[in-house]
């Protein structure tokens, strides 16, 4: 476990080595920002429903973003070998990667704390949602890390990567606005695989413990999906 | 220390290691030797708990890379084939990170990383990011990851590629520094390198081992022939051919012109001898007999290159 720890400092400092942190976050913010205020005054509405509606759509592009390097770009130096030939295990190494992206979303969204307090002061800001949103965003980023770890984890190409981790996310994020082609066998089912679907619920303020199920399932079973995959190359 | 029995390895079709079998010894310094694509690096990689073995068993003291290799990982320090390491962190952050992982604690940590920087001669770049590096710094940046927590095991695949005369023989020095008391493996194609360095060289052809020993003893094995190359003033090369041709033991003698010799010819004599007999003397009083100048004598041991070559030609 020590070492999992170990391998998340290194990854999370790595992030901000190098100008991917910067370059992500200020992306990340500028299309958050500019779809959220440009339609709040419009609207003339003292909460931040537009910027956590949004959310799902813009991590299914900046969380492959972030992810994308952390096994391709080993797997391409090499330096994959020298990791895996320390007293490390698959696990250490999954998880230790995992937490680090997980980390690097939660700084992502740190920013944004400062909307709220914006919007706090432009009217009367109900908290609830605003908590259950922020718990929500970083299950949901948990959860697509843990798709973009695997992806990162089939290819030594970050920009292959990037879009297989883009696509399954974004298909996960969409999948309840296209219920309406699909056969009516399945609806249930099927909408409850969708992540915008969970994510809404946690986004009004209830934290419904079927939605916090979903979220760890998916990012368990990439996880454990990324973990397979690296034991097949051994 | 090292065990290894029957191992064994495929890359789907392809067979990159056969059936290899080795016993390696504490404080031994074993040199890997083979053509490109013998199947040193996958043995090491195997070694080093990097690559699951298709069939066969590793096993260091008393753990097998099946169950433990976690321990065995701890026992052993590894550099990969041209230094592979993270481009964008600073060799000092890197080494911490090394020395954590190492689980060194926080003493031991400084004292270590500044000694290691001082033994690799890395003092200098101690505050530049890796990929900056030129491939000599970088190789002793991967030397000291592999030295860290002092290991019992050495594994450096090709540890000297790519660095400068100077650097090489820094490199040897450090390697035969640690062979005292530890067990360094390495791999190299540079025959001079494993006869300068290892006590016991390991021939890999084809994923099998061709030859194994130290350098003595291959070319002792390798046996056959031996050649003496004399350079003699004033002789006629066909008189030459007869007189010596008298000398049991000889079986080939190559005359040829030597330039340079002005008025007086000279001739350069190359004599393939059968091995186990010495023939320098009898050759001598045979010369002794004529008004010939003899110039020169000398003789050749086979030296490991053909050793190498005869062991790893192409069928």
């Amino acid at each position: 476990m020590s070492q999992a720890i170990r391998i998340f400092r290194k990854e999370f400092a790595t992030y901000f080595i190098s100008p991917i942190a910067y370059i992500v976050i200020s992306f990340f913010l500028l299309v958050t920002g500019w779809f959220f205020f440009t339609t709040f005054f419009l609207r003339n509405q003292a909460s931040l429903r537009t910027f956590f509606d949004l959310l799902p759509i813009t991590f299914s592009f900046v969380v492959p973003a972030i992810t994308m390097r952390l096994f391709s770009e080993e797997f391409n130096l090499g330096s994959y070998e020298i990791l895996l030939t320390l007293p490390v295990t698959f696990r250490d190494v999954v998880l230790g990667k995992f937490v680090a992206a997980v980390a690097m979303v939660a700084a992502m969204l740190l920013p944004t704390v400062a909307y709220s307090i914006t919007v706090s002061f432009l009217g009367q800001l109900d908290w609830g949602p605003v908590v259950g949103g922020y718990v929500g965003a970083i299950l949901l980023g948990a959860a697509y890390c843990g798709i973009g770890l695997f992806a990162s984890s089939v290819t030594r190409n970050q920009i292959v990567a990037f879009i297989i981790g883009m696509a399954i996310c974004f298909c996960l994020t969409l999948l309840d606005k296209m219920l309406f082609f699909l056969p009516r066998s399945m609806l249930a089912f099927l909408e409850y695989l969708g992540a915008d679907y969970h994510f809404s619920n946690i986004s009004k303020g209830i934290i419904d413990s079927r939605d916090l199920l979903y979220f760890l399932s998916v990012a368990f079973v990439s996880l454990y999906g990324a973990h397979l995959s690296l034991q097949e190359k051994h | 220390m090292i065990h290894i029995e029957d191992l064994t390895k495929y890359y789907g079709q392809l067979c990159a290691v056969d059936h290899i079998s080795l016993d390696i010894q504490k404080g031994e310094i074993l040199g890997l030797l083979g053509p490109n694509g013998a199947g040193k690096t996958t043995t090491l990689r195997m070694l080093t708990g990097f690559l699951h073995p298709t069939l066969g068993e590793i096993s260091v003291k008393n753990f097998t890379i099946k169950n433990d290799a976690l321990e065995i990982k701890k026992l052993i320090g590894y550099l990969p084939e041209s230094a592979p390491l993270y481009q964008d962190m600073l060799v000092y952050d890197y080494l911490n990170y090394v020395a954590g992982i190492r689980d060194l604690d926080d003493q031991n940590k400084t004292s270590r990383v500044r000694s290691l920087a001082d033994q690799c001669g890395l003092k200098e770049v101690m505050h530049q990011p890796i990929g900056e590096l030129s491939k000599g710094y970088k190789q002793r940046v991967g030397l000291a990851h592999a030295m860290m927590n002092d290991p019992e095991i050495l594994v450096l695949d090709e540890p000297t590629s790519g660095l400068d005369p100077n650097q090489i023989v820094e490199i040897r020095q450090i390697m035969r520094e640690i062979g005292k008391e530890k067990t360094v493996i390495l791999s190299t194609h540079i025959l001079s390198e494993a006869e300068a360095t290892c006590d016991r060289i390991v021939i890999i052809d084809h994923g099998k081992i061709a030859a194994d020993g130290d350098t003595e003893s291959l070319r002792q094995s390798a046996g056959g022939e031996y050649r003496i190359t004399l350079l003699i003033q004033n002789a006629p090369a066909d008189a030459v051919k007869k007189q010596l041709s008298q000398i049991e033991g000889i079986t080939h003698i190559l005359p040829a012109p030597e330039p340079g010799g002005g008025d007086t010819p000279l001739l350069r004599i190359n004599i393939m001898c059968r091995a186990g007999v010495d023939l320098r003397a009898a050759i001598y009083q045979k010369i002794k007999e004529t008004d010939w100048v003899l110039l020169e004598l000398h003789q050749e041991t086979k030296s490991l290159e053909s050793i190498f070559r005869d062991l790893t030609k192409e069928n």
